[in-house]
C-alpha cells in the first residue's frame, strides 16, 4: 500500500505538513532519528515513533505526549536522517498547533524572576517565549 | 578588512565578555567590525514553521542593511548566526517567502539573500587565516589542554550552515591550535547542550552537560571553550548542580582565549582557581 499525505486520515496531519513543510510519509522507520537524539531518555514517545503515530493518524496521542516539549530544535535528527526528514519542524508544528489553537503556554512573564536570577542569558529567556509560548 | 557586524542581545548584556574580547582582538587584528545601526533581536530560534514570515523579518532587515554597505556581515553569538545564516538561506530559495517579505517591508531595494553572513571563526579562518593570525599570537598557549565545544547551532543543519563537517569538525581545534594550546578531542564534542531546555528542565539539561563534561575530563581537558551564550551558562551554571557547586572544568569563551593569546588580557581569576 502505498502512504501519501492524501490518504492520511484527517485534516490535522494535512495541517502538521501546512505548517512544517514536511511530509510525515517521507519516514520509512529506520529509527536512525531516535538513537540520535541527546534526549530520548526523558520522551514518552520516541522520534521516530512520533512519524509512526502521524503516519497512521493519531494525531491526538502525539499532542498529548510529552516528546514534544521535550525536543531541544538541536537538529541532530534531522542532519542523519537518510530521507531527510525534518523531524524538529514536525515538532515545531505539533507545538504550533498547541499553542495557536489550544491556548498553552507554558513559560509566563511569571516565570521570569525564576530564571532572571540564576543568570539565564536573554537568548535562553527569549527562546523559551518563542518555543513555549504563543 | 572591513565588515558589518550584528551583535545581537545577549553580547549586550550576559555575554558582554563574549562581546568585549570578541571586538578588542579584532582591533589588534586589524579588523574593522562596524555595527549595523539599526540591528534588532533575531528572535534567538530560527522558526521552524514555514508558514508565518513575521519571526524572520528582524534578520531580514539586518542582512538587507548589510547589502547596502556590499559588506559581509559578521556574526559572534552563535544563536544569531544560526538564525542569519538560515533566514538569508529561506530568502535565496523560496522565492514566495521572499517575494513575501519584501512585500511586508517595503525596502527602498528587493533583498533577494544576497549578503554573505560569516561567524567570526569563519572569519579568523577564512578572511584574515589562521596562518597569519598564528603570527599574531604573542603569549601562546602552550601545554594548556583546552576542549571545543561546538553544540548545535552553528554546525546543523549542515545543509544550510555550511559551517564545517557537521559530524567531524576541525575549525575550533584547527583555531586552538593556531593559539598555541593543545586540542582535547573528545566525543561528546557537537553534542547538544540542552539548550532553552533549562528554562523548564533544568534536571534534564544537567544531565546533558554532565556528560558532555565528564567525557572532556576523562579525555584530559583542563577547560572547555564555546561560542553560543547559552551553551556557556549550561556548562558552566548546570555543571555545579551535578557536583554539589563545585566547578570541575572552567568554561570560557574561545575569544577569551584569543585575548590572551594575543598578550591583550589575561583570563578572569576566578574560573581559574581550582
Ligand atoms: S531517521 Fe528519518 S527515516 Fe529514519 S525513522 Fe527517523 S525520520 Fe524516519
Ligand atoms: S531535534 Fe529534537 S527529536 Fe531531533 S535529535 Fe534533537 S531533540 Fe531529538
Amino acid at each position: 500500500m502505498k502512504i501519501t499525505t492524501q490518504s492520511l486520515c484527517g485534516t490535522m496531519v494535512k495541517e502538521i505538513a501546512a505548517i512544517s513543510g514536511e511530509n510525515v510519509a517521507k519516514c520509512y522507520q529506520c529509527g536512525k532519528c531516535t538513537a540520535a537524539c541527546p534526549v530520548n531518555m526523558a520522551m514518552d514517545i520516541l522520534p521516530h515513533q512520533v512519524l509512526r503515530f502521524l503516519q497512521l493518524g493519531l494525531v491526538e496521542a502525539v499532542l498529548n505526549c510529552n516528546t514534544i516539549w521535550i525536543c531541544a530544535s538541536c537538529f541532530t535528527c534531522a542532519g542523519r536522517c537518510p530521507r531527510g526528514v525534518d523531524l524538529p519542524g514536525v515538532m515545531e508544528a505539533l507545538r504550533a498547533i498547541l499553542l495557536r489553537k489550544r491556548g498553552f503556554s507554558r513559560f509566563k512573564a511569571g516565570d521570569m524572576p525564576r530564571v532572571l536570577n540564576k543568570g539565564m542569558p536573554e537568548q535562553g529567556i527569549v527562546s523559551g517565549f518563542r518555543k513555549y509560548t504563543k | 578588512m572591513r565588515f558589518s557586524y550584528y551583535p545581537g542581545c545577549t553580547l549586550k548584556t550576559t555575554a558582554a565578555v563574549l562581546e568585549n574580547s570578541a571586538l578588542k582582538a579584532a582591533r589588534a587584528l586589524g579588523i574593522e567590525l562596524l555595527e549595523q545601526e539599526e540591528w534588532q533581536c533575531c528572535g534567538a530560534v530560527f522558526p521552524l514553521t514555514v508558514d508565518e514570515i513575521a519571526p524572520f523579518l528582524s534578520s531580514v532587515r539586518s542582512l538587507a542593511a548589510a547589502k547596502d554597505t556590499g559588506e559581509k556581515l559578521v556574526t559572534l553569538c552563535a544563536a544569531c548566526h544560526h538564525v542569519l545564516k538560515r533566514a538569508n538561506h529561506v530568502m535565496k530559495t523560496d522565492k514566495d517567502v521572499c517575494n513575501k517579505a519584501n512585500n511586508y517591508l517595503q525596502l527602498p531595494d528587493q533583498y533577494r539573500g544576497g549578503t554573505e553572513v560569516i561567524h567570526y571563526l569563519e572569519l579568523l579562518r577564512d578572511e584574515l587565516g589562521f596562518s597569519a593570525l598564528a603570527q599574531k599570537v604573542k603569549k601562546p598557549l602552550t601545554g594548556q589542554k583546552i576542549a571545543a565545544f561546538y553544540g548545535c547551532l552553528l554546525l546543523r543543519p549542515p545543509a544550510v550552515m555550511q559551517f564545517d563537517n557537521a559530524e567531524n569538525p576541525s575549525i575550533m581545534e584547527d583555531f586552538l591550535r593556531t593559539l598555541g594550546a593543545t586540542a582535547v578531542d573528545y566525543p561528546y564534542r557537537t553534542e547538544c547542550c540542552g539548550v532553552y531546555l533549562s528554562v523548564q528542565n533544568e534536571e534534564i539539561v544537567a544531565g546533558m552537560v554532565e556528560k558532555i563534561i565528564n567525557s572532556a575530563l576523562r579525555h584530559g581537558a583542563e577547560a572547555i571553550v564555546d561560542a553560543c551564550p547559552l551553551c556557556h551558562y549550561n556548562l558552566l551554571e548546570l555543571q555545579q548542580k551535578t557536583t554539589h557547586g563545585k566547578l570541575t572544568l572552567p568554561v570560557y569563551y574561545f575569544t577569551e582565549l584569543l585575548e590572551e593569546a594575543l598578550g591583550l588580557e589575561d583570563r578572569a581569576e576566578e574560573k581559574m582557581a581550582i
